[in-house]
């Protein structure tokens, strides 16, 4: 083995790397966060069983689960192009993972919203409830329960994926290794300590994650 | 010379010759996705099994370089073996690296599929095996592997779908898969959403008709 390893250029730019961490960790959430949303609304329009728009919510939902997560991101960062659409790396990465929690989610949700029985809805409106106190109080805390340990999951995918936002030029952790080790040749060494930052984030995610879950369903 | 000019174009419009292109690439898709998918799969279900009878100091580390492969991007895993193997003397080929590391990143997902499927097994059930005289391997082959089967061929399912699709990362070590190939028509066609429609199609007619064979499976064996 004649290969000397270098590990002092990559602890000088230690700082860089962390500052980019928190940018990987806040496309994610955000694209946890809209991803939440519309998947909430993709399950809803399945649910709801209306021909004229549940075609939509199920091509979305097969879509985002049947193709690349990456050819999702090159779709938007290069095939919007045709329409005129030039996203800067941000949002070509913020567009993509939401577009893929979404479609993930949705079906999530909707397993949750099967499970809640039917019967459970009508007893709680004939306890007097209105529809919305039924669903805030009755249906939407257990449907938390049932999606929690899912959603946990996508949130870790949601991180991975953010990686993919190197391929589109965006210089969150992943790019921003890429763009460092490129000026130094360390690769090795980069990706690495790359790797350390992503497995200590996913730990801290499941880690925090289960904390929350502990204190949320204690009954 | 201006003559010249105007007879050579840089970019030339997608042709149909193009699609016989797209799908010898799509074949190589195939392939890495089947080569990575069955080796890792009995690569897995070994892990999977360790996990399950070790005593914790052999899950313990077993399981933490298997998370290791989870809880860090594919693309990072990629890129870190490539340059990897040449470090201890070893240059390989985008192929050989891209299926090394699939493989070991499927048996990873195999693993804990593997594991939640031994353990879904009653441990009276198979007490009841044992005391009926059968083997350990007995009790495996007959009584283990096809509970723990109908229990985790749903999320088995689901992992090799996820390895056909990430094997589109493969692309960034330079194999010429189904992405890269989209990419290379791109630059060529300057057409990006015709072709990355059509790569599209390719992906969902490789993935859809195996999720919906294990939905409808699911569904018969949850009767």
């Amino acid at each position: 083995m004649d290969y000397t390893f270098h590990w002092r250029p990559v602890f000088r730019k230690l700082p860089d790397l962390l500052e980019a961490g928190l940018l990987t960790l806040e496309v994610a959430i955000e694209a946890m966060l809209i991803g939440i949303l519309l998947g909430l609304v993709l399950a809803m329009v399945r649910l709801s069983g209306r021909r004229s728009i549940t075609w939509f919510a199920v091509s979305w939902v097969e879509i985002a689960r049947n193709t690349p997560a990456l050819l999702q991101l090159f779709f938007f960062g290069f095939g919007l192009g045709a329409f005129g659409i030039h996203l800067s790396p941000f949002w070509i990465v913020l567009c993509a993972l939401s577009f893929n929690n979404a479609g993930y989610l949705a079906e999530n949700f909707r397993g949750g919203f099967q499970a809640v029985p039917d019967t459970q809805i009508k007893a709680a409106r004939s306890l007097g409830m209105t529809y919305a106190q039924t669903y805030l109080r009755i249906v939407i805390p257990q449907v938390l329960r049932i999606v929690y340990h899912p959603m946990t999951n996508q949130m870790v995918w949601s991180v991975l994926m953010s990686s993919l936002g190197m391929l589109v030029g965006f210089r969150e952790l992943t790019g921003e290794t890429q763009f460092l080790a490129s000026k130094t040749f360390r690769i090795f060494e980069y990706f690495l300590v790359t790797a350390i930052i992503y497995y200590v984030i996913v730990k801290v995610i499941l880690g925090g994650s289960r904390i929350l879950s502990w204190r949320l369903f204690r009954y | 010379m201006y003559e010249l000019a105007q007879s050579i174009r840089f970019f030339s419009d997608f042709q149909a010759s193009d699609l016989a292109f797209l799908a010898e690439a799509a074949g190589r898709t195939l392939l890495i996705s089947v080569l990575s998918v069955s080796v890792g799969t009995v690569l897995g279900c070994v892990f999977g099994w360790l996990l399950s009878v070790s005593r914790w100091a052999g899950a313990v580390t077993l399981g933490l370089i298997l998370d290791a492969f989870r809880s860090i991007p594919l693309i990072i895993q990629l890129i870190l073996f490539f340059n990897f193997f040449p470090i201890i003397g070893f240059p390989v080929n985008p192929f050989a690296a891209g299926t090394f590391v699939l493989v070991f990143y499927t048996s990873a997902l195999v693993a804990s599929v593997a594991r939640g499927g031994i353990e879904a097994v009653p441990i009276t059930t198979r007490r009841a095996a044992r005391s009926l005289g059968m083997t350990y391997w007995q009790d495996m082959r007959y009584i283990v592997w096809p509970i723990g089967l109908r229990a985790v061929l749903p999320a088995w399912a689901g992992v090799a779908l996820g390895v056909l699709k990430d094997s589109a990362l493969v692309s960034v070590l330079g194999y010429v898969e189904l992405l890269r190939a989209s990419q290379i028509l791109v630059t060529r066609t300057q057409e990006p959403f015709l072709i990355l429609t059509v790569v599209g199609a390719f992906y969902f007619a490789l993935s859809f008709p195996i999720s919906r064979a294990t939905a409808s499976l699911e569904r018969r064996w949850q009767k």
